[in-house]
């Protein structure tokens, strides 16, 4: 039955996530959080909707969303197992945390795909 | 050094004798403040001569038997490895470990540590062994810094005491067991990762723990057993994928 632990998946997208989160986050945080407000770069909207709709940038920004959502659900699962003591409401904390970020997913993808 | 002699300090020491108390109730006891006196120095002067029934472990007063672990003001540590002087002017709280049935006073039940050990085939397993006339198995220091680490694990059950998984889920195997498991998955001597891995990636295996990472905190060894966790969960995930990948690949099974 250990073998077919979903587990071991959940972990993967977890901890990818929590690393491309990390990776990543800083860098647009600071180009669209301080560079671009404070003038320190001033790309033009046409410019900026270009590289939105290469397929690379929407491929790579659908996956940091993605796995990020799956990073959060993971932890909020245990959060509330163990820091709230809910364990016996494993099942509603799953399809509410997974099905969260698989929700989470789609609407990315809708808004990266419509721009 | 006249004045030394004459500072006490206050241990308030956990007592509960099996039987007679319901609870565990503090008691207070003034020792010496001396410089280089531990917990543990101050405990055995209660124990000579204040009062003999005060129950403790100890063995080698020097951070290697790991049977001295006690809660002192509320964190796991080695009672010979903590000084008095550290908590002046006290008073100091010394309880026995967390997570653990209390026998009596500071002596907890290790029983189920001690059961959860043998699980992870804490030993070199060979597929064949070389005949001994063929001599040492050699080892580079490169993979001797491998596993070193985490073979510098005293037994002393602090991290299971620091665990909350642990608190919450006895059935947990616990940081120093797969710490423990992880010495020998890294050892280039050792075959038996297989064997190990039914255990280690069931769900009261690795699975259980969240990264809470207080076992690696209060180690007095340096051996991260939190870090050993998360490699090991690595390396579940990377064959649980491959086996989905490739279902066959794992001739053993
Ligand atoms: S891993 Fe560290 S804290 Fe845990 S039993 Fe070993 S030496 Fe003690
Ligand atoms: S008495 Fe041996 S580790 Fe403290």
């Amino acid at each position: 039955m250990n073998r077919r632990s979903p587990e071991p998946f959940l972990w993967m997208l977890f901890s990818s996530g929590g690393m491309v989160a990390a990776l990543m986050v800083p860098i647009l945080l600071f180009l669209f959080g301080i560079a671009i407000p404070l003038d320190l770069w001033s790309p033009s909207h046409d410019h900026l909707l270009a590289v939105l709709r290469n397929p690379l940038t929407r491929l790579v920004l659908f996956g940091l969303c993605a796995l990020a959502l799956f990073h959060w659900a993971h932890r909020f699962r245990y959060t509330l197992y163990d820091g709230l003591q809910l364990k016996r409401y494993a099942v509603p904390i799953v399809v509410l945390c997974y099905g969260g970020a698989v929700v989470g997913s789609v609407i990315a993808a809708g808004l990266l795909l419509t721009v | 050094m006249a004045t030394e002699t004459t500072l006490e300090i206050t241990l308030e020491v956990a007592r509960y004798r099996p039987g007679v108390d319901t609870e565990p109730t503090l008691q207070s006891y003034q020792v010496p403040l001396r410089e280089h006196w531990a917990i543990l120095d101050g405990l055995t002067y209660v124990k000579d001569h204040l009062d003999g029934t005060l129950s403790f472990r100890w063995s080698c007063r020097m951070g290697i038997c790991g049977s001295c672990g006690m809660t002192v003001n509320g964190e796991p540590q080695l009672s010979c490895a903590t000084f008095l002087t550290d908590y002046a002017p006290g008073p100091i709280r010394v309880e026995p470990l967390r997570n653990f049935p209390v026998v009596r006073d500071l002596v907890v039940d290790i029983d189920d540590f001690m059961t959860k050990l043998p699980k992870v085939t804490p030993w070199l397993v060979r597929e064949v062994q070389s005949p001994v006339e063929d001599g040492e198995y050699l080892q580079t220091p490169e993979e001797l810094d491998e596993y070193q680490q985490y073979s510098m694990c005293i037994n002393c059950m602090l991290c299971y005491s620091a665990c909350p998984v642990y608190s919450l889920e006895p059935d947990f195997l616990g940081p120093a067991a797969i710490a423990l498991a992880q010495r020998y998955n890294l050892d280039s001597r050792d075959e038996g990762a297989d064997e190990r891995r039914d255990v280690l990636s069931s769900p009261e295996g690795i699975w259980a723990c969240t990264f809470v990472g207080e076992c690696s905190a209060v180690c007095p060894k340096g051996v991260d057993p939190a870090g050993a966790i998360q490699r090991y969960k690595l390396t579940a995930a990377t064959e649980s994928i491959k086996e989905l990948l490739m279902p066959r690949s794992r001739s053993r099974r």
